[in-house]
């Protein structure tokens, strides 16, 4: 699904430069739900975004899903996002003045999805998120945990071979981290391949996996036993 | 190609971020409007010039004779020079075709009679050239005709405001107008660009007024305008060589400046057109102020915008908006909202302009006005200039890392 041979990565500061990313290999498979973590600085988000294609690496290479990716040009890297990706950022990074179903609907606006489809489409997600109910409100109208759960939906819109969570619940109180934990591990369940960054230890042991970054290196690659997030809800 | 989604895309975002969108609108309005209120009132201060020397033509000479102020040739000084119709002739055959229009004018002062009404009035007898001459526009019957010349009818044409003042309860063409006791027949009414005092006049055949007044030959004046086609100093020469002539003609000193005045136009023609020539460019300049001051206030609201929505072109980008659709989606935002407010401003403008124009025809600025094509030109300028500034900071945005823009809180 998804390999990384080492990955480097470094950013400019004033005169000198950043080395964040030193030398990383990383291989996921199929329907894997693994956590990344890391103290704060040790490159656990430049190596999200890389792998989102948000970012790119000096050095290295990464093959996802079998397409090398490398040197895309901005058209195509917007393709293969829209393609292969769905992201879940901490901020929910919904846009403010478009309501729930139009947030969900705008992936597949990009993917040139014809109107009545992708509103159709946008709401069976909603629905799946459990907010269609709420499908015209705008993101001010709505909690954190709603309006994750409209940013959940809009990430599997355009059905990704790959979700990339940024520290979703960084933003949610503890009760609301563990409903958007269980819905997330519920589409692991269904056979998505989930990548979350988080620095939070509970959160990452309801993953599968845990990799542990310090200073642009891995620290620690391990698989754990999978703890439920139903339970607390 | 027509996208509707793009549109909807679009009118949801001016829809949604009115603020954003009533701002930028109202720095192109605001440019606009002061344009179109500066272009009318320079327009309308020219407007007022042209109309100050427009009334007669511009290419004229006019011919007149005094008393010599020098002996010449064993002629004493003090003597009367008087034109007559031998010297009205010389003129029109030495110069040929240098001449366009020529007549001869004579002045008599009249009171004018039809029933109880009368008044006086200046009377000038003339040639039919002279209509030509002094722009005159026949409203009712015709002017002065050659068989009136040849005939020495007793015809007048008379001013709109000669038949104003006399013929109260009737119209004048056709009637008998008594001037001093004798009685002519109105074959026209006149209109005159040059204000009432022309209107006030009262055309005559000059053989008929030498014949009843003196019965002599004599002429007061002779009036001409030279081939357009010459120029400035082709002019300036003529009216030279003409005084030339006429002082050969009738043994007066070079120097002599009274005995024969010669008056070219082409002279003021010239002061007039400088005068012109300032005010436009004075015109250019006002606009080109305020079409700069406009672009440059589109472009801030450009890399404003662009700079607002930084975050928004980072999740775009995220979920997978080509560097295309993001330039297209904010310059046809911007586009769309400088056209509509452009046209705004030029309806607001145009609205000032016709509410002021009473007020600012005490201030010798008539018919303040702009072309339409000038100000949707402006518009069109506007526009482009604002979609090339917004270009640049769209360009930039859509090439922005999704992870810089979204980072952008």
């Amino acid at each position: 699904m998804l390999k990384i041979n080492q990955l480097h990565k470094s950013y400019p500061i004033g005169d000198s430069s950043l080395h964040v990313l030193k030398g990383i290999d990383l291989k996921v498979e199929e329907g894997e739900m693994v956590a990344i973590m890391g103290s704060s600085g040790s490159g656990k988000s430049t190596l999200l975004n890389i792998i989102g294609m948000l970012d790119e690496a000096d050095s290295g290479d990464y093959i996802l899903d079998g397409l090398p990716i490398k040197d895309l040009t901005e058209k195509k890297a917007a393709v293969y996002r829209n393609k292969f990706l769905g992201f879940i950022f901490q901020s929910f990074n919904l846009i403010n003045y478009k309501n729930a179903l139009e947030n969900v609907a705008l992936p597949l606006y990009y993917q040139g999805m014809k109107r009545k489809e992708r509103q159709e489409m946008a709401m069976f997600h909603l629905e799946k998120v459990g907010l269609s109910d709420w499908a015209k409100h705008l993101p001010k109208e709505l909690s954190g945990g709603q309006n994750q759960r409209v940013a959940i939906a809009r990430a599997l819109a355009a059905n990704p071979k790959l979700l990339l969570a940024d520290e979703p619940t960084g933003a949610l109180d503890t009760k609301t981290s563990h409903e958007i934990m269980a819905f997330i591990q519920q589409l692991n369940d269904e056979g998505k391949t989930i990548l979350m960054v988080t620095h939070e230890e509970d959160i990452a042991g309801m993953c599968k996996r845990i990799v542990r970054l310090r200073d642009g290196v891995i620290m620690e690659d391990k698989k754990v036993e999978q703890v439920r997030a139903e339970q607390y809800v | 190609m027509f996208d509707l989604d793009l549109w909807r895309e679009i009118f949801q975002s001016i829809n949604m971020n009115r603020t954003r969108s009533l701002l930028s609108g109202f720095t192109v309005a605001f440019a606009i409007l002061l344009f179109t209120i500066l272009f009318g009132i320079a327009n309308g201060l020219q407007n007022t010039f042209a109309e100050a020397f427009i009334d007669d033509a511009t290419n004229s000479i006019f011919i007149q004779s005094g008393k010599t102020t020098k002996a010449h040739k064993g002629l004493q000084a003090g003597r009367r020079i008087n034109f007559k119709n031998e010297d009205f002739d010389f003129v029109k055959e030495e110069f040929g075709n240098k001449v366009e229009f020529i007549t001869a004018r004579i002045y008599r002062n009249v009171q004018a009679s039809f029933r109880n009404e009368q008044s006086s009035y200046t009377l000038r007898a003339v040639h039919p050239d002279h209509q030509f001459l002094e722009k005159t526009m026949i409203r009712d019957g015709r002017y002065i005709n050659q068989s009136d010349i040849q005939n020495r009818t007793k015809v007048v044409v008379i001013g709109r405001l000669v038949e104003e003042d006399l013929f109260i309860k009737t119209t004048a063409l056709g009637k008998y107008i008594n001037l001093s006791g004798i009685q002519y027949k109105v074959v026209g009414v006149f209109t005159d660009d040059g204000g009432d005092n022309e209107e006030r006049l009262i055309y005559m055949p000059v053989s008929t007024a030498q014949h009843l007044y003196g019965n002599n030959d004599y002429i007061d004046q002779i009036n001409l305008t030279y081939n357009p086609e010459m120029d400035y100093d082709e002019a300036l020469s003529f009216g030279n060589l003409i005084t030339k002539k006429m002082k050969d003609r009738f043994s007066v000193a070079k120097s002599d400046q009274r005995a024969i005045r010669v008056r070219n136009m082409a002279e003021g023609t010239k002061a007039v057109g400088q005068m012109t020539f300032g005010l436009s460019v004075i015109i250019l300049v006002i606009g080109f102020g305020t079409l700069i001051a406009g672009i440059v206030g589109v472009s801030n609201i450009m890399i404003f915008i662009v700079k607002e929505r930084t975050k928004e072109i980072g999740i775009r980008k995220a979920l997978g908006a080509s560097p295309r659709s993001i330039v297209s989606i904010i310059l046809i935002e911007s586009i769309l909202i400088t056209a509509i407010a452009g046209y705004v401003g030029l309806l607001i403008g145009v609205g000032v302009l016709e509410l002021v124009e009473p007020i600012l025809k005490v201030y010798f600025i008539k018919d303040p006005g702009v072309s339409n094509s000038l100000v949707i030109g402006a518009t069109i300028t506007l526009i482009t200039a604002g979609a090339i500034a917004g270009y640049l900071p769209a360009k930039k945005a859509s090439k922005i890392k999704p992870i810089v823009a979204l980072r952008n809180d």
